[in-house]
């Protein structure tokens, strides 16, 4: 089997099994711990063409000398194939399954053991812990973790994208349960997320937003929109892009004109009575890496 | 100006640096977030000893991505982590040393700008650079607190121009995310009147 991934992130790597073999468990296994391999150590195209962009942009001393470092970073990082961060995150897997495809094994379990191995083998940190006692059981694995999102779409192939997310962006996003009378009021509170982030998130940011759905649903679609090409936006996330920027808390929150790289925008039709708007605030180094199995 | 910081800290030199200053640190720093602040300050109360000294030391708010090879523990990944995390703990840390210097990043409140003065920095180090920043750890010399799990335990590094880091908070109460976060008040008055339309398009 050829596992030589591509680069981008926005062109999955393809693969298919001739002679008509399903997919089988070790397939999955073993493309979740190259894929956490690939996120944790490479950043896809569009999220370093940002980056780049902003330092070229960017005149302030301190802010340049800090993109400086992340760029420095990035490439340090897929030379030497280890992660760029120490926060490896938490291991948030999304997976498309085509609705002719035929698993005759667990895939949940698979992903969970594919986690389980690249924790060994990446290395992650392990990060996840019990919610209280805060123990640790060393190999990101336990109670609703991974994290597996699944979604039924048409065709015939597995699409397994991860994306591990760390806690220092993850604390500082939020949720509102809006008034629908208070939609001129959403960029508002937007903006309000980010500044009252300041520097905690490792600014510049990727801002993922998602307006309407459900509580729970707003929050699934903030997060998702941070799959999406970061260099490609809408006018109106453009607007909300220029209004961050304009706050001037600057790469690391030590100024600048870069305190986001992009917003992104996911929506959902909701209760005529509600208007959720979440803010999944994600930190320069948005990881991800996706693959197809047929 | 751009420094080179050596340990165990001198309380002169480290009075000597102001904000906006670039420092190299050489020498020793040990890793401590929340779950090792949590512990130090209930050894500290009960009068037990601890593992490391904090008095002019380095203290990096860092959880490490280790491995072990050939039976050494090696740092693999090993940027900052988000100091106000330790607003709380830090300051009475603080009180019971002669000098300190804190390395993390995002910065850190007024009551720890407060709790520094007279006797300590905040340096700021970039976010995320956990590649390039274990590139200067040259060893690592012990490991304490293990039972918190790999992130929180006590990690003591040797270093070698570990940076750069700039002074974010200084010795004399200026501090540049203080600093900042005026600005981006101000800044965030100003943006408000644009936004109303960005919804009508």
């Amino acid at each position: 089997m050829n596992r030589a991934f591509l680069v981008n992130f926005l062109k999955p790597f393809e693969f298919t099994k001739s002679g008509g073999i399903m997919v089988n468990y070790d397939d999955v296994v073993n493309t979740v711990v190259e894929l956490f391999k690939k996120a944790e150590t490479e950043l896809g195209e569009d999220v370093i063409k940002a980056i780049q962009k902003a330092y070229e942009e960017e005149d302030n001393e301190v802010a340049r000398s800090n993109l400086k470092a992340i760029l420095e970073n990035v490439q340090a990082a897929s030379r030497l194939k280890v992660p760029m961060c120490q926060d490896t995150g938490l291991p948030i897997v999304f997976v498309e399954l085509g609705r002719e495809l035929c698993l005759d094994f667990d895939l949940k379990k698979a992903i969970t053991e594919g986690v389980a191995i690249a924790t060994e083998k990446v290395p992650l940190r392990p990060n996840a812990v019990h919610p209280l006692t805060r123990q640790n059981p060393g190999n990101n694995v336990g109670m609703h973790m991974p994290q597996i999102n699944i979604d039924i779409v048409e065709g015939d192939s597995l699409k397994l994208t991860v994306m591990p997310k760390g806690a220092g962006s993850e604390n500082v996003s939020a949720l509102k349960m809006m008034l629908p009378s208070q939609v001129k009021e959403i960029p508002k509170f937007i903006v309000e997320v980010v500044k009252n982030a300041g520097g905690k998130p490792c600014p510049p940011v990727f801002v993922g937003v998602g307006i309407g759905s459900t509580f729970d649903g707003a929050a699934k679609l903030a997060k998702k929109a941070l799959l999406r090409n970061v260099t490609e936006m809408n006018e109106f996330e453009r607007q909300i892009l220029d209004a961050v920027n304009s706050l001037g808390i600057g790469p690391m929150g030590l100024g600048g004109k870069t305190t986001a790289l992009a917003v992104l925008v996911e929506m959902g039709h909701c209760h005529t009575a509600s208007l959720p708007v979440a803010v999944n605030i994600q930190c320069w180094a948005n990881r991800r890496a996706s693959a197809v199995l047929r | 100006m751009e420094y080179e910081v050596r340990t165990p800290l001198v309380k002169e030199d480290i009075l000597e640096l102001k904000a906006g200053d670039v420092v190299y640190i050489t020498g020793e720093m040990f890793t401590a977030r929340d779950e090792a602040h949590m512990r130090a300050l209930e050894y500290m109360k009960g009068g037990r000893e601890l593992p490391v000294e904090f008095n002019r030391a380095v203290v990096y708010h860092c959880g490490p991505l280790m491995k072990k090879s050939n039976g050494e523990w090696v740092a693999v990944s090993a940027g900052p982590t988000t100091s106000a995390r330790m607003n709380a703990l830090a300051p009475k840390i603080l009180e019971r040393v002669e000098t300190m210097a804190i390395v993390g990043k995002g910065g850190m409140n007024k009551d720890v700008v407060e709790a520094l003065r007279g006797k300590g920095v905040y340096l700021a180090y970039t976010g995320g650079a956990g590649a390039l920043a274990a590139q200067a750890i040259k060893k690592v010399k012990a490991l304490y607190w293990e039972d918190l799990g790999m992130p929180e335990a006590v990690w003591v590094f040797e270093v070698e121009r570990f940076g750069p880091c700039i002074v974010g908070i200084d010795a004399h109460g200026r501090s540049l995310y203080a600093e900042i976060e005026n600005k981006v008040e101000e800044n965030y008055k100003k943006v408000l009147s644009r936004l109303e339309s960005a919804i009508d398009h």
